[in-house]
């Protein structure tokens, strides 16, 4: 987590150096430019679009069916159920809404599968076989798109995971919220 | 009274579309009149005598969560009264800083107020002298934030207690810590629990003949459930007894007389399990421990077997939902009653036990009141373990009563919990009748105020493999209210006569203690953020006051430096129970949060998260 920080920053700096103006059409993804590991937050100071990586290993895992339902009997035997439910969470966060702590692209959550994070989710890398931290990836990336959730029936969500669709994690960079300025995405009405 | 399992899916699958209405109620015919649990039992025997408890006279301070070893939570102030509580007003509050459920009862002594929060467990020392109460002092304990991934159920504290100028409390991560009161700095601190294999400490500590006693929580992660007791000047491990596994780790010798037969034998925490599963087996003290300082032994109750799925872990699973007693000098078990053997339904036995003496059978008896998960108030000899009576004081359908011969809870094998099997509408619900939160005694009454839910559950077992320090659970649980539909009740409850005197209803499931004072009230609060008092003999509410968030927390009553009465109880919803509104919890997943939101994810329309202390007074 730290190295790659100090990687990411190491790299803002060599581009600065090189004319900060320059940083947006340097730093687009795709453009030849490679950074080891996946960054999990959209700050990114001095830059004006947030400097996304994508892993490689990742894309085998898009409209995948086979790697969600993989994933969904993995989630069970290695007791991610345990904390997170059927998906709504309880020791753990829910992973079926859209509040991604530390980002919610497949490549993100493959990566906080293998480092953990500070407040109570264990680090898995090097203990679950990487093809099985992919597929239990893929799975939880399902839990929340919508057509996981349409096939919700009854209590129990993610019973039928949809594959993840290739667009799924393209980044269209960041937009203001729709009509207000603090949309928190649900309303609760009173009783 | 039949589970239908395969029609059971069926009605799953239709009945259930939006998740987050609440299900309907149980209803009431499938669930056991107390006529059929019934059985032969001494008659109520009132002349004889009535049940008192021998607590020293009340100095008007409130140094422990239970008021005293007795655990009576009776104040005998009386200037607020069922004639003037209509003018029960704010006197001051202060905010937490921590919006996580508030389970801790503030502790008042020399005019100061200590406040233990949930993680990361500040503690606050409020001047009480003072016009406002004014912070004295905070501590900030720094626990490790990886503990709240190893918390079953929200990541609470129930409290710290006063004694010889500390204050002792524990930490989520595993800390014991005693507080110098004058400077606020720890005297000592020592490490119990290991968060890497799922420990975690929530309990209020008991402190008694100079040790403090510590248990383990982690039912819900195969943990080894123990109790160690602190030297409590130096914080040093005196003794420490698991609840699983050999003899001599348990603190079982020759002086060990457990009353019932099926108790007695070499061996049983290995025997009464799979091999080596006991040393995964849960039996936490993550509840009350009580001390009677006449004869010289500490009570606490122990929690549920792990996992969950019980066909993982065929045998009685000792010493596993029961209660032990012991030597608080050396730990050594004097007698053992386990309220729940094979536990098929997370039916901890940590819950409280009040200290009483009470007539039965002619004849005055030294006893302990437990009012179990199971759905039954235990009334049990604590001088040998005996139990006197025990009766339901919820709707119960899991059991058909206990056997007072043997000890033992008659199970009903249609609510026997099953792999790949959702057995439907257990009673009750896997928080059973009664989770921690503790009743109070009024010595004027006669009457226990039970603080309990009215709630029901469908259970499937799901196989489930051990991984260290990640849950163990092996259970798809989905809750639902009981018969009638209110999910809480406060029974007031006769321990003589063994009936309920009245109850009154509530809405979402009663998740704070009560309080009972001398001016014959009953406090409590609701987790829609009510705190309310009722008159102590019929129940009738006489004062309600909204505050910002729903309550869990312990209410005390105390004498402040002015000479008048006040009433505190901290806000801030949350638990079990609370963690739809104040955990990172999706009311759409119904078996979320252990099956709890099933049942409660209409809750935040009514309440969010919160943390505040309040304190009530009469004008003056």
């Amino acid at each position: 987590m730290c190295s790659r920080f100090l990687t990411s920053l190491a790299l803002i700096a060599l581009l600065c150096a090189g004319g900060c103006s320059n940083a947006h059409t340097t730093s687009q993804p795709g453009d030849g430019q490679v950074i080891a590991g996946v960054i999990d937050t959209a700050l990114s100071p001095g830059l004006g679009h947030s400097l996304i990586t994508t892993e490689p290993q990742a894309a085998a895992y898009y409209d995948n069916a086979d790697a969600v339902n993989q994933g969904k009997r993995l989630f069970q035997q290695y007791n991610c159920s345990g904390c997170h439910s059927s998906g709504g969470g309880g020791m753990g966060p829910s992973l079926m809404d859209d509040q991604w702590i530390y980002g919610g692209r497949l490549e993100q959550i493959h990566q906080t599968l293998v480092e953990g994070r500070p407040n109570g989710m264990p680090a898995w890398g090097g203990k679950v076989p990487e093809p099985q931290l992919w597929q239990l990836a893929a799975y939880v990336r399902s839990l929340s798109l919508p057509a996981t959730l349409a096939a919700q029936n009854g209590p129990t969500p993610g019973q039928s995971p949809a594959p993840i669709p290739r667009d799924a994690d393209q980044d269209n960079g960041w937009s203001a919220p729709p009509d207000t300025t603090n949309d928190y995405g649900t309303t609760i009405k009173g009783p | 009274m039949r589970s239908l399992p395969i029609l059971g899916c069926f009605f799953l699958m239709v009945s259930a579309a939006s998740a987050q209405t609440v299900p309907p109620p149980v209803p009431q015919a499938e669930v056991f009149t107390p006529d059929q649990i019934g059985h032969a039992i001494a008659a109520p025997t009132p002349d004889a005598g009535r049940a008192v408890a021998e607590v020293p006279p009340d100095d008007g301070q409130w140094t422990m969560p239970s008021k005293n070893y007795a655990s009576t939570r009776f104040s005998s102030l009386n200037e607020i009264s069922n004639a003037n509580v209509k003018g029960l007003q704010p006197a001051f509050s202060f905010s937490l800083g921590v919006n996580k459920g508030q389970e801790a009862a503030p502790i008042v002594a020399d005019n100061t107020m200590y406040v233990v929060t949930a993680y990361p467990n500040y503690v606050y020392a409020l001047d009480l002298a003072k016009p406002g109460a004014p912070l004295k002092w905070r501590f900030a304990p720094n626990p490790i934030p990886a503990s709240q991934g190893v918390a079953c159920c929200d990541v609470v504290n129930r409290g710290g207690t006063v004694s010889r100028g500390k204050y002792i409390f524990n930490t989520l991560d595993g800390q014991t810590i005693a507080i110098d009161v004058k400077t606020g700095t720890a005297a000592w601190r020592t490490r119990l629990a290991n968060i890497n294999t799922g420990e975690t400490l929530t309990m209020a500590p008991l402190v008694a003949d100079g040790r403090v006693y510590v248990g383990n929580s982690g039912g819900e992660l195969g943990v080894r459930g123990w109790i160690a007791a602190l030297d409590e000047d130096t914080g040093k491990l005196i003794w420490k007894a698991y609840n699983t596994g050999p003899d001599k780790d348990v603190l079982i010798s020759r002086d060990f007389k457990p009353f019932y037969a099926s108790d007695r034998g070499t061996d049983l925490g290995v025997k009464s399990w799979p091999p080596d599963a006991w040393k995964i087996g849960g039996g936490s003290v993550w509840g009350w421990v009580t001390y009677d300082p006449q004869l010289h032994v500490i009570y606490h109750g122990t929690g549920n077997p792990g996992p969950w799925n019980a066909e993982q872990r065929p045998g009685d699973n000792k010493w596993t939902a029961g209660i032990f007693a012991r030597d608080p000098a050396t730990g050594a078990a004097h007698w053992f009653y386990q309220f729940s053997p094979h536990d098929q339904h997370d039916y901890d036995g940590i819950n409280e036990q009040i200290l009483l003496d009470l007539p039965f059978g002619g004849s005055m008896h030294k006893v302990l009141v437990h009012l179990d998960r199971n759905g039954y108030v235990y009334v049990i000899d604590r001088t040998n373990g005996e139990v006197l009576s025990a009766d339901p004081y919820g709707p119960v359908n899991s059991s058909k009563g206990v056997d007072l011969k043997t000890g033992r809870l008659v199970i009903n094998p249609e609510k026997s919990t099953k792999v790949g099997i959702q057995v439907r509408d257990i009673c009750p619900t896997a928080s059973g009748s009664k989770d921690w939160n503790p009743s109070s005694f009024s010595p004027q009454t006669g009457l226990l105020y039970i603080p309990h839910e009215n709630m029901c559950m469908d259970w499937m077992n799901v196989q489930v493999n051990y991984i260290v320090g990640t849950p163990y659970v092996g259970a798809q649980v989905h809750m639902k209210p009981g018969p009638g539909g209110h999910r809480g009740e406060l029974t007031a409850w006769d321990p003589v006569r063994r009936r309920p005197v009245w109850v009154v209803r509530e809405k979402f499931p009663i998740w704070s203690g009560t309080l009972v004072t001398g001016g014959g009230l009953v406090f409590y609060g609701s987790m829609d953020g009510w705190f309310k008092a009722v008159d102590a003999q019929t129940g009738e509410e006489r004062w309600r006051y909204k505050v910002d968030s729903g309550i869990i927390g312990q209410p005390v009553s105390y004498r402040g430096p002015d000479g008048h009465q006040y009433i505190a109880v901290l806000a801030g919803v949350g638990g079990w129970s609370g963690a739809v509104v104040s955990g990172p919890v999706d009311p759409r997943d119904g078996s979320a949060a252990l099956g709890m939101v099933n049942v409660m994810s209409d809750l935040p329309k009514y309440t969010t998260a919160g943390g505040t202390l309040y304190v009530f007074s009469l004008p003056h």
